[in-house]
Formats: structure tokens, sequence, C-alpha cells
């Protein structure tokens, strides 16, 4: 059994902040970090791989060169290798054209299943995962939050919706994307780091290997194109009030009252 | 001659379980009619896609709510939910109809089936968007439409339009609860187009063994029209919030940090990981305003907040704001409701 955890390096959005004098994103001393929801995904396989030795569990990205720190990690907490998908006809991909390209990777590594998280924190499009698996035309799984079993040619999930739980079968090989409340990701493992720095374990993808015809993917290859961005205007009509107390709660009343949300 | 003439129409998908209609279908019809309204030089017709089996006496309410035409599909494969037979159906329904462009709901069944059509037409899709628009400036310039689509991103502290200029139908999911439900009309009448897919498959590849009902909420916060909302600093009061939200015939809902810590569930979080919410009132009590939790409450009609620290970012979105601690200003508040009510 062969998985490919497909896996985001993003900033940690928590921790960006606004400024307020010029409405920009303050994004320096921001770490990039696993997105949480692929970091799910590859504990998920990390912990098939336990009941299972023979499982190969590869970590893939596509990005910029520094993603392989991530690599590196996911196969430090346990990961066999990492494949990163870096090449400057790549850039500005948007999920459709991200899509081909990690569809490409993907023909070329070779998997069983495909676990990819959900959305990264910094788009949150959700759409890498099923438009991947529409490029490779296989099933797909979403919102999965539990893996209950995997067999030779088929792999049984929960998925986690709105107002129900679903068990669901899948045929392998297909795409499941997972949530990041489905388990906690363990810490990375000494002697993995160390086996990390004997042997590189981290396989570089170029278009040069692929051969995705370049007007397919980054910027030409995208069929949205971000117009125009901005941050929230601040409301500058609210009224703040230092009161006592009572004369607070009276207010209140007293506007709730006058709006006849408060009636007899 | 421009490049998209054959392309006309806003589409939306109308999202069905067991022959109820999710309520952002209808939020969406009501949308797409301001957005047709907006360029009637177009000429463009709001029309409704159902998927389902037995469905097609739907069609109607789909009308009553502001549709022109509802092109139905009909089939016992499409009985319950599947990406795969749903993907099929409505790719296809778009390949023969041409639309200028096709919504679907942010729901979980939207943002597994939009996808996974958009890549198979190798068409732009937006996400979980909150507002749409139609560029009329460059309508009138270039002869099509053209949708402004904003989102927001970086859990919410950033806002993005984006545009799909090159590829047809333009394709964008959007939030529930963010657009506003035109009243319904029952003598509306419009055209049921019976539509039949070449199936790819009928072998499904996906099967559903079993579907558990999660526990179920003892509330819906999404459908109260008050909300009193608990931040941190209303964590120690927590019960004279809820006379107030009981004073009020209103609801207890919270920021994600109150479910964290333990105090409310899940299914009473609003923000960008909890519930987007739209009521009348909002009454955010100890609520520091993270924009986490603002996405999820900022439309609200009337915002009122209490919070001890002055310079709180709830106060910036807010109508009224009142520096004060709930634990005091609570106890006080049921009291003053209680007087206003016996006025």
């Amino acid at each position: 059994m062969k998985i490919v955890v497909l896996e985001k390096q993003v900033p940690d959005s928590t921790e960006i902040t606004v400024d307020k004098k010029t409405g920009a994103l303050i994004r320096d001393g921001v770490p990039a970090i696993t997105n949480p929801d692929d970091l799910a995904g590859l504990e998920a396989a990390l912990e098939l791989k336990d009941k299972n030795p023979d499982t190969e569990v590869v970590v893939m990205t596509m990005g910029l060169p520094k993603a392989a720190e991530m690599l590196k990690e996911g196969v430090a907490m346990g990961a066999d290798k990492g494949v990163l998908l870096t090449d400057r006809v790549l850039g500005g991909s948007d999920t459709c054209a991200t899509s081909i390209a990690l569809a490409a990777a993907l023909k070329k590594v070779g998997f069983d299943l495909v676990i990819a998280g959900r959305q990264a924190i910094d788009g949150d499009t959700a759409q890498v995962g099923p438009q991947t698996a529409e490029r490779l035309d296989i099933p797909q799984i979403t919102y999965v939050d539990e893996i209950l079993e995997v067999k030779e040619d088929s792999i049984t999930v929960k998925r986690s919706l709105e107002d129900v739980e679903q068990i669901v079968t899948a045929k392998l090989p297909c795409v499941i994307t997972t949530l990041s409340g489905m388990n906690k990701p363990r810490y990375m493992q000494c002697d993995n780091i160390v086996d990390l720095c004997k042997e590189d374990k981290i396989e570089v993808l170029t278009n040069a290997e692929l051969g995705i015809d370049p007007e397919t993917v980054g910027f030409k290859g995208s069929p949205t194109s971000v117009k125009t961005t901005f941050t929230k205007d601040v409301t500058d009509k609210t009224e703040v009030f230092t009161l006592s107390e009572q004369e607070t709660a009276d207010m209140i009343a007293k506007t709730l009252k006058e709006k006849q949300i408060i009636t007899k | 001659m421009a490049r998209f003439e054959e392309y006309k129409d806003i589409f939306v998908f109308v999202e069905q379980e067991n022959g109820n209609i999710a309520e952002v279908s209808y939020e969406l019809i009501s949308e797409a009619r301001k957005l047709v309204a907006s360029i009637p030089e177009f000429g463009y017709k709001v029309v409704g896609v159902l998927l389902g089996e037995n469905v097609k006496e739907k069609a109607q309410e789909v009308i009553s709510h502001g549709a022109d035409k509802v092109i139905v599909v009909d089939d016992a494969l499409l009985k319950d939910y599947s990406t795969q037979f749903y993907a099929d159906a409505l790719t296809q329904v778009v390949l023969a109809h041409k639309p200028d462009s096709m919504l679907t709901g942010a729901t979980p069944l939207g943002r597994d089936l939009a996808p996974r059509v958009a890549a198979r037409l190798n068409v732009g899709l937006t996400a979980d968007a909150t507002k749409i628009e139609v560029d009329l400036e460059y309508a009138k310039e270039n002869g099509e439409s053209l949708l402004d689509v904003t989102r927001p991103t970086f859990g919410g502290n950033l806002f993005g339009t984006i545009v799909c200029k090159d590829t047809r139908p333009q394709m964008a999911t959007i939030r529930p609860k963010v657009f506003e439900l035109a009243p319904t009309d029952t003598t509306r009448t419009g055209e049921v187009e019976e539509f039949t897919p070449t199936w790819r498959t009928t072998d499904p590849q996906v099967f559903v063994e079993k579907v558990i009902e999660k526990v179920k909420a003892d509330v819906d916060i999404t459908k109260a029209d008050i909300l009193v909302g608990a931040g941190r600093g209303a964590e120690n009061c927590l019960d004279v919030l809820q006379k107030v939200a009981d004073e009020l015939g209103g609801v207890v809902c919270c920021t994600r940090a109150v479910v964290e810590d333990g105090f409310l569930d899940k299914d009473r979080q609003v923000g960008q990981t909890g519930k987007t919410v739209r009521p009348s009132l909002y009454i955010a009590c100890g609520i520091s305003g993270a924009v986490q939790h603002c996405a999820g409450m900022d439309k609200s009609d009337l915002i009122i907040s209490i919070n001890r620290d002055p310079q709180a970012e709830i106060f910036n979105i807010s109508n009224m704001g009142f520096v004060g601690d709930c634990a005091t200003v609570l106890p006080l508040l049921v009291e003053s409701i209680k007087a206003a009510k016996a006025e």
C-alpha cells in the first residue's frame, strides 16, 4: 500500500494581524507551518503504517524550494520520503492549475491512496483535493474524520458533515480529504532526524520530469485571477460609552425598547 | 464580437435532501435576481438546476422563490447525493446549456461537488464567497458579464475579489446566510425543462454504508433572531447571560475560546470555524472581537457590545459599545429589561 499525503506550507493565520493605520496585513515574523488539516492527514497515514509496516508513506507538496523543510518534518514524523514539486512555471497556479500539476506528480510517483487536508488555512478553498481526484479520474471522499478500515482494494471512513456522520466505502485508488480535529499529530522522532542527516530523502520534481503543458499551469493556466485584495473597513460610526453599570444596563434596555425588540 | 456570445443566464444549483431544498439555494436565487437586474441589456434569466429522484414537483417552489426556469434532472441514481453522479449530471447540464455563471451554496455538499465540476470543465471556481457583483464598467466595455466575487482568506484577515475573465461559466460557491431571502411569490410562473444525462457508468464508486444523526443541537443559532454572544470576558457569568437571552427570547452563542475552554458546545460557536449568523440583534458580551469571530456575525442588524477594554476590537464593528464588566452589568440588564417590559 502506497499512500501519498499532500501538504501545503502556510503562514500561521492565527498569528497574522492587521496594521490599523495602513490596513495592510502584517506578515513579518509570522511562522510558516504545515497546514493543520494536512498534518492530520499525515498522522492518519502514519497510523496506518503503524498497523501495517509494509505501508509506504510519501509526503508531497508543490511550492517554493523552502517547502522542503516541511517535507523533512514529515519524514522526521515517520514518512518514508518527501517529494517536492517546484518549478517556476507553476508559480501563481490557482486550484484548477495546481490540481493539474499535482495529478501529474502523483502519476509519476504512483499511489494507492491519496490523502489531502480538507482545506488550507491561507486560501480556505477546499478545492485542491477534489480537483486532483477529478484530474486522476478517481473517487473522492471529503470531510474525513476517521479512517476505519483499509483493504487492498477499498477504504472505509467516517465523514463528518453538518448534521450527520456517514460511514462511506470507496474503491481504491481514491482521494480522501481530512479534518484537523481527527487526531493529534505525533512529534518528530530523533532517529528519523538522524536518518535525514545521513540520507536526503527529499526528491525534487520539476517540469523537466513531468512535462506538463506550461499553458495549463501557473498564472497562464489559472482561470481565476485576483482583481483586488483589501482588509476590512473599520466602521467609524460606533459610539462607545463609559457609564456606570446601572446606566449601561438602562441605556441598553432603552435602546432595545426604542427598536421594538423589547415589547410587552 | 463578444467571446462568450453563446453563454447566457445565471444558473443556481438547487441543493436538496429528501426533497427538502436547502435555504442557501433560495438565497442565491434571490441574489441572482439582483445580478440579472443590474445588466438588463443582456436579458439573462435566473435558472435553477434541480437534481434528484422524484423532485420535479419541487420545481414550482424554486420558481416561487425567483427562478425564471428550472432544469430538472430526475434519475434514481440521483436519489441521494453522490459526487460521481451529481458531477456527471451537472457537468452535462452546463455543457448543454452554456450558462454565463453557475452558483452553488458553500455547504459541505456544494464544496464537494463544485470543484469536481469546475475541474472537469476547466473553468474558474471561487470558493466560499461572501459577496458577488457584476462589474458594470467591464460589461459595458466588453459586452460580456464579469462577476466580481469577494471572499475572505487568511482566516478572515484579508478579502480578495476574484474574477474569471477567460472561462465560462464563471463558478462560485457562496456561503449560506450572507444574502437575504426575497419574499416568495406562489403565483410566479416559469418554464420547467427536463434533462436526461448520459451516464459515463452507472456503477457507483463510493457507497454510503450508514448515516448517523449527530447528537442534535438543542438550538440552531443560525435561525435565532436575537443572539447573546459570550466571549472569554463573560465565562464567569454565563448563567446570567442566559437569563438576558431568556428575557429577550434569544439564544446564547459564543466565541471559539469559550468552546475550547469547555463552557459551551461547538454548535453555539460563531465565526470562521463556527457558524455565520445575521440576527436582528447581537449582544456581544466580553468578546474581544478577533476577526475570526467578527467574520461570522458582523452582518447582524444591530450589534451592542460590552467589554472591559475600551480598546477592544469588537467596538469597531458594533453600533453601540459599552465599557464595562459583564459580570456586574448583565444582572442589572436583566432587571432593566424586565422594567422596560413592564413600562
